[in-house]
């Protein structure tokens, strides 16, 4: 019985497969991707039709709002899982990068724009430091980022003994800065304009560069590469340095957009980021991935978010139907991986 | 011709436990496919690895026309015109062929250009006449597909020198006579190759010298076109290893059938069945890629299958996963020793009864006298080689090793006993240790079935033996058939 219905489920995402193959466009795009757009297809018509004003301007306003930092980190960190690694240190780093930035001008009178550079270095910084870990120290990325994680939690309360930051409203004077990385004159996300920048620049580095051939190179085979005579250190190095400046640009708008930002907190963003990766079908075992997944991903959970609000259920329905579409995306991993060992073996 | 371009002098590494290259040393002309023959273990990879640069070596000297080499990188011998393809496929599943060509060669500047990578790859492929897509995914070729595919890595490189480590155990003989038109019209072109294999008749069909090693050590070099092959081998295996010549097969008319598999068939494996009588000896032979250990999984309930009946002395028996097969006494021995055998970082003792610990467990403890004396039992039984039965099985040899398994397996009682690869990687001394244990299994009663991708250990060991390719069953073989000739005959389906 269990036989037949495993067999029943196989042939069934086989078919589905046939019909993509079948229209050139989604030929190339992949099927779980297609899968994740479906998914996020299906939840947006579900709170359409169950939720309050959820297909109104001020809805989509929030979506696009609630999506951007999660997104940062996620665009970030989805080149760390691409070479086979992952880091938990995301959501720490970015408030205690926005807690550096709000210490040096609250606190030592630094200009803003300044802070906000340093914010940005701060973020690559560590995320060098996690690279190096992982390739010069050989330490387990997973070991590297949960370490680096408590230093930066720890950190953020130390520097600003653990009172919160504040960063000027769009009322107070530097109030370009919330015109500049919260919202527009009309009201519009600026978060979102910068996510889909960033977005673009580094679907460009994935795949259009050496370094994005190299980082699903080693996440494929990282001794292939490296007896083919590449520095794998170098290049798997540069994917934790990348994840940094989305970090650093992250912890920019996040100040932007909460202008307070409390230390001791931002445990558990990068989980969402992880979450989010996972469910654009990108493989926690290396080698495969995609941006535009890692989008669809950010975007599910963020129409979840806005979805069940407008429905009037608290937050914490959030997390729990989250987890549920983690888990539901990462079976459909398992299933597509089984089927492609088999053909493998041939 | 009689130039010397490399030369490699007393070479010495050491593994951790393995002295694996003593004092070795290989000399390779300008313009010759030069033969490196030697045992599983000999250390031909790990000499080839150490002139490529993948692996560090202790101490020696490596002149290339007459200077001082120290590669510690595998560019840096690339940079010095050494290329080789790998005995592993060194690809990455997820590029596709022409990115995994020019892996590293992409361009100068930051952005790759597929297009471009593409267009070589197709030339390369047409210039070697192998037809490839530049395009598909490397995971999706077939395996002797992927090794082509490094070849033409190696290729492309331009080399001086290419060093081919055992390309021909995943070619179809189609593909080997292609790949030696191509050696050949290298060797033309001033390209001097080094050409390691198992195959004794490939030194004569494309070598022009031989080079022997054993256990680490340089044995000689001679010209191939005069050396008798017979010389070769017994240069190759020095002392005569295992005394028991190849047996007569021993059943009789009455022997029972012990297990009968009927019909298996998945992915990997195509409507195979066999019988197996009591007291027998059974190999599984076949290149790479035939479905051996595929078969072997699938009767030990270890992978899905499609169809496939299993009778136990007759009777149908459900065996679905291989707790179910332990229970009606079956054993598997892995091919992979070190990841499904043993739990390297536990004892001797432990390892042993680990499958029955709860026979040693006395009021809800671990009763350790007991499970002292049960181990010590069969260390003297099987003669394993330890000062004590609390020696972590991590120190211990792989032959050693592979004898704990053993262990385990007799003391389940275990009726058919499936040995994967028994002797990988295993020195030549505890070879025939293994292979006097497996014989004395099968003069108790007990049934086993032996896969090996060594034809000699085949036709040394089996009673009968079960040739496969691609997953088909091609022929049974017996007596007089098993002879190399007739099983490679099968095994490539000619």
């Amino acid at each position: 019985m269990e036989k037949s219905k495993d067999r029943g489920i196989r042939r069934f995402v086989e078919k589905i497969k046939d019909g993509i193959q079948q229209v050139p466009i989604l030929k190339n795009i992949g099927m779980q991707k297609v899968l994740a757009f479906g998914a996020l297809i299906i939840i947006y018509i579900f709170f359409a039709i169950l939720g309050r004003n959820f297909t109104s301007s001020s809805t989509t306003l929030n979506i696009l709002a609630s999506s951007y930092y999660v997104g940062f980190l996620a665009i970030g960190v989805t080149f760390i899982i691409i070479t086979g690694g992952i880091d938990l240190s995301l959501g720490a780093l970015m408030m205690c990068s926005a807690l550096v930035g709000g210490k040096l001008y609250r606190d030592m009178g630094v200009p803003l724009w300044i802070a906000l550079i340093v914010m940005i270095l701060f973020a690559v910084l560590v995320g060098l430091i996690n690279g190096l870990m992982v390739t010069k120290l050989k330490l387990p990325p997973f070991i590297a980022t949960l370490g680096t994680m408590m230093v930066c939690l720890g950190l953020g309360s130390i520097i600003t003994n653990t009172s919160s930051k504040y960063f000027p409203t769009i009322l107070e004077s530097d109030g370009w800065f919330g015109r500049v990385f919260f919202k527009s004159a009309n009201g519009f996300p600026l978060g979102a304009v910068y996510l889909v920048a960033f977005y673009l620049i580094a679907f460009i580095i994935l795949n259009k560069t050496k370094i994005g051939r190299y980082i699903f190179a080693i996440g494929s085979n990282e001794e292939a590469v490296r007896l083919s005579g590449i520095k794998v250190d170098l290049w798997k190095t540069l994917a934790y340095v990348i994840s940094g400046v989305g970090v650093g640009v992250g912890s920019i708008l996040y100040a932007a957009t909460y202008t307070v930002v409390i230390p001791n907190t931002g445990n558990g963003i990068e989980l969402q980021a992880i979450a989010a990766v996972v469910i654009g079908g990108t493989s926690l075992s290396g080698g495969v991935g995609s941006l535009t997944g890692t989008m669809i991903g950010v975007f599910i959970m963020s129409i979840l978010k806005t979805g069940l609000i407008s429905m009037s259920l608290p937050a914490p329905y959030q997390t729990f139907f989250t987890g549920l579409v983690v888990i539901g995306a990462v079976l459909l991993d398992v299933y597509r991986n089984k089927k492609a060992n088999q053909l493998k073996k041939i | 011709m009689e130039k010397t371009l490399l030369e490699m002098k007393d070479i010495e590494k050491q593994f951790p436990g393995v002295h694996a290259l003593k004092k070795c040393y290989f000399g390779l002309r300008e313009g010759e496919i030069h033969a490196l023959v030697g045992e599983n273990g000999a250390g031909k990879s790990t000499l080839m690895n150490i002139l490529t640069g993948c692996i560090p070596f202790d101490s020696g000297d490596i002149f290339l026309s007459g200077e001082k080499q120290n590669f510690t990188t595998p560019k840096q011998a690339q940079e010095a015109g050494i290329s080789m393809v790998h005995q592993e496929l060194n690809l990455m599943d997820n590029l596709t062929v022409a990115q995994n060509i020019f892996i590293g060669r992409e361009s100068k500047g930051l952005f790759v250009n597929d297009d471009l990578i593409n267009e070589r790859a197709k030339k390369l492929f047409e210039r070697l006449n192998f037809h490839i897509d530049p395009k598909e995914k490397v995971g999706k070729l077939s395996v002797s597909h992927q090794q082509i595919v490094e070849i033409a890595k190696a290729i492309s490189y331009n080399a001086k020198i290419i060093v081919f480590d055992e390309p021909s155990a995943t070619l179809t003989s189609k593909e080997i006579t292609q790949l030696f038109k191509i050696m050949k019209e290298l060797r033309e072109s001033g390209v001097s190759m080094i050409y390691i294999s198992h195959r004794m008749d490939e030194i004569k069909r494309i070598s022009d010298r031989v080079t022997v090693m054993r256990d680490g050590e340089y044995i000689g070099t001679k010209d191939s076109s005069v050396v008798e092959i017979d010389e070769v081998i017994q240069m190759m295996v020095g002392r005569v290893i295992y005394e028991e010549h190849k047996k007569i097969s021993l059943i009789e008319k009455n022997t029972p059938v012990v297990l009968k598999a009927d019909n298996y068939k998945s992915m990997d494996v195509k409507n195979v069945s066999f019988e197996l009588y009591k007291g027998e000896i059974l190999g599984f032979a076949g290149l790479i890629g035939a479905g051996r250990t595929e078969l072997a999984r699938l009767i030990f309930g270890a992978d899905p299958k499609e169809s496939g009946d299993l009778y136990l002395n007759g009777e149908k028996v459900d065996i679905s996963s291989p707790y179910k097969a332990v229970v009606h006494g079956l054993g598997y021995l892995s091919e992979d020793r070190k990841r499904y055998g043993v739990v390297l970082g536990m004892s001797i003792a432990n390892n042993i009864v680990l499958s029955k610990l709860k026979n040693y467990i006395s009021r809800l403890f671990i009763n350790e006298n007991k499970i002292k004396k049960t181990a010590e039992e069969y260390v003297e039984m099987i003669d394993i080689r330890t000062p004590s039965t609390n020696q972590l099985v991590k120190s211990l040899s792989g032959g050693n090793q592979q004898k704990v398994i053993i262990a385990k397996w007799l003391l389940n009682n275990s009726d058919v006993l499936i040995f994967d690869e028994p002797t990988r990687g295993i020195d030549v001394g505890a070879k025939s240790e293994i292979y006097k244990i497996i014989n004395d299994l099968a003069a108790k009663g007990k049934s086993i079935i032996l896969i090996s991708s060594e034809l000699p250990e085949i036709i040394r060991m089996c009673d009968r033996v079960l040739v496969m390719y691609e997953g088909e069953h091609t022929a049974t073989l017996m007596a007089d058939d098993i002879n190399q000739k007739t099983i490679m005959k099968y095994a490539t389906k000619q």
